[in-house]
């Protein structure tokens, strides 16, 4: 419920801190926000876009909480993204199997390549102590450039020489049904793949034993190997969970809502991940909803950019606001906790009756 | 194989300078016992600084070299209001600093590209020219170490360079680097004998702030001249060479001379025909390959400030 509160106010702030900048530059922030707003959610079609923004966020928030549950922090779902999207699109363009299969398959390869490019900084975590974010943004860049020679060398597309061929309509996530429901937008079965996701880890951290060691390692590593836990063994494991998240967000992106890889980008939505997770108290639900929010506020700025003359990266403004304040949630509790006593400092002296269990 | 390392060489320390200055002001940081991974955020901060002050500057002052001069310094005062942010969140409101750095980061490119948008609506910011490398008189001359070093040279190499001298004799020499050092390593002992950790562990984090702006301005005016809304991961190799130099400047400077070394030959391969037969996708991961090796081999011996990345608590034994 705090967390919740806190989340809220850090949320508020953010938009509060992107109204002034509308202000700044010479815009409304009310007509900024109506069609930010209207962008987002005016008809089924946009909200249809809006929620298939919000799948590879799901995905990579998701990512970083988990790790983050095991008291790891892995900064690079971006790079765990793209190798997932590669391995998933390459299957794409090379085999010719049945629909169903396909899919299966794609999004399969798609896990365990990005399980195994954050096996590599977990098993260096693990075994040599080097610290996963440096170990990790190495893996970003060795992935970034993986993709830019690779691409271009083996699926080179039509006409740009910077990104992959286009997959066929059948190898993608993308399905009629969704497709119509939602008149023609770009929604995919990749967030199925998502909500199911959020239930899978949801049950893994608060029902089972695993989720209970990582925690416990989370929580104080030596105390969890005193207690008798395999501490290695758990964070080369939660790390690999996570990579294999980010490796099925990467599915989503370049499979679902894209049909190509593009080379010399590494995807914004690794790092928007560390947002997502943190507005969500890396709980698995409140990562869903921080994903919806940080979706809405992406997929509306385009329509916002047509309408006014506010730049796109007002979004990402302020998402990064909003962790900002997020992060520095002490001194939003702290003003909670002077509001909270001063209430009940009035409460006591209107009734000095005191109940009991009330002080 | 020595005509191409002459020919090198120059682009290799051009490259390895913002680099460094960027890694050396994370050096104070973490010395003072707070992770900096915000050097990015702050190095995008600094060229954006940088090339809008002197993309206005230029119109009103004649002299360029001056304008050039005065855009450094609005870099580094850019840098260093906005590495206050890093600082108040991890020294006052005892955040996480990892997730401070990450917000800065996001924080500085969203809002550069912003405002970069707002003002020449395609988000780039050219300046109309930089620095010219030119040769050092005389030493230039001197056979080999002449060609290696002082041909093809800017200004702002030297005063990087001294900037590097003066750190190491402040980090080292002077009451105030003990007492920086003091308090990555034994935050609650320093305080013990008087120090204040805050004030200290403020100052190596404005520092970094105003190096790191440099470094991403010195991008702008040597070999980029135009801001494009990101130094390209820049920030992450310092904070990697931090690491790789084990927390020391000469260490520090070996390390990111490596990278700009490397990164130079991965760019020129293509046109340089002994490299050409390499394929150029290993010359481009080889430096973060190598990063990660030298990681693993560092492991067992790190030279890393004690108390780096935890929150100061007084109270704490």
């Amino acid at each position: 419920m705090r967390n919740t509160i806190v989340s809220l106010i850090s949320i508020i702030l953010g938009l509060v801190a992107g109204g002034i900048l509308m202000l700044f530059i010479g815009s409304n922030p009310i007509e900024g926000y109506s069609y930010l707003l209207q962008g987002a959610l005016k008809n089924i079609e946009r909200i249809g876009n809006t929620l298939a923004t919000a799948t590879p966020l799901i995905f990579t928030g998701l990512s970083v909480a988990f790790a983050f549950r095991t008291g790891l922090f892995n900064i690079g779902a971006s790079g765990q993204m793209l190798v997932g999207g590669l391995a998933a699109s390459a299957v794409g363009l090379t085999f010719d199997l049945s629909r169903p299969v396909l899919l299966l398959v794609m999004v399969l390869v798609g896990l365990i390549a990005g399980g195994l490019w954050a096996f590599v900084p977990g098993l260096l975590k693990a075994k040599f102590n080097v610290h996963e974010v440096v170990s990790t943004i190495m893996m970003n860049w060795i992935a970034y450039w993986t993709i830019y020679y690779v691409v271009p060398g083996y699926f080179k597309g039509e006409f740009l020489e910077t990104e992959s061929k286009k997959l066929a309509e059948s190898a993608t996530l993308r399905t009629p049904f969704l497709t119509d429901m939602f008149d023609g937008s770009y929604i995919n079965l990749g967030l199925f793949l998502a909500v199911i996701a959020v239930i899978i880890i949801a049950f893994i951290i608060d029902k089972t034993t695993l989720g209970f060691e990582l925690k416990a390692v989370g929580f104080n590593r030596f105390a969890a190997e005193y207690a008798g836990m395999k501490v290695n063994r758990n964070i080369i494991l939660s790390m690999l969970i996570s990579g294999a998240l980010a490796g099925v967000g990467g599915v989503a992106l370049y499979t679902g809502n894209a049909s190509s890889i593009q080379i010399g980008i590494l995807p914004a939505q690794g790092y928007d991940g560390i947002a997502v997770a943190l507005l969500g108290a890396n709980h698995p639900i409140g990562v869903f909803f921080a994903a919806v929010l940080f979706g809405i506020l992406y997929s509306g700025t385009g329509f916002m950019n047509a309408m006014t003359d506010i730049p796109p990266e007002l979004a990402n403004t302020i998402i990064a606001i909003i962790i900002y304040f997020a992060a520095t949630s002490v001194m939003i509790e702290r003003l909670l906790n002077k509001f909270m006593k001063r209430r009940s400092n009035r409460k006591d002296k209107s009734g000095p009756v005191v109940e009991k269990g009330d002080s | 194989m020595w005509s191409i390392i002459e020919q090198i060489f120059p682009y290799a320390i051009i490259f390895t300078i913002p680099l460094l200055i960027t890694a050396l002001g994370g050096l104070f940081s973490e010395r003072s016992g707070i992770v900096n991974i915000a050097l990015e955020g702050l190095m995008v901060i600094g060229a954006f600084s940088g090339a809008l002050s002197i993309h206005y500057l230029s119109g009103v002052l004649d002299n360029n070299t001056l304008v050039l001069w005065l855009g450094l310094l609005a870099a580094v005062l850019a840098g260093v209001l906005f590495s206050i942010l890093h600082a108040f969140a991890s020294i006052n409101l005892n955040a996480n600093q990892i997730i401070s750095g990450t917000a800065i980061n996001l924080i500085a490119t969203a809002l550069t590209v912003f405002l970069a948008r707002n003002i020449t609506g395609s988000g780039n910011i050219r300046i109309t020219s930089g620095f010219s490398p030119s040769n050092v008189p005389f030493l230039s001359d001197i056979p080999v170490i002449g060609d290696l070093f002082f041909t093809k040279t800017y200004p702002t190499t030297w005063f990087v360079l001294a900037i590097l001298f003066v750190s190491s004799f402040v980090l080292y020499k002077t009451r105030f680097g003990l007492r920086l050092r003091s308090c990555g390593e034994y935050p609650q002992a320093a305080e013990a004998a008087g120090i204040n950790v805050r004030r200290v562990r403020y100052s190596g984090v404005l520092i970094s702030g105003a190096f790191a702006g440099l470094g991403g301005a010195l991008i702008i005016v040597t070999y980029a001249g135009e801001f494009t809304g990101t130094v390209s991961g820049l920030g992450f190799l310092a904070l990697a060479s931090l690491i790789f130099g084990q927390w020391k400047p000469l260490g520090v400077l070996a390390a990111t001379f490596f990278f700009g070394f490397a990164s130079t030959i991965a760019n020129v391969s293509q046109v340089i025909p002994e490299l050409a037969v390499i394929p150029p996708i290993l010359l481009k991961i080889f430096p973060y390959v190598v990063t990660l090796i030298a990681l693993v081999i560092f492991s067992k011996s790190s030279q890393a400030p004690k108390a780096v990345g935890e929150t100061f608590d007084s109270g704490k034994r």
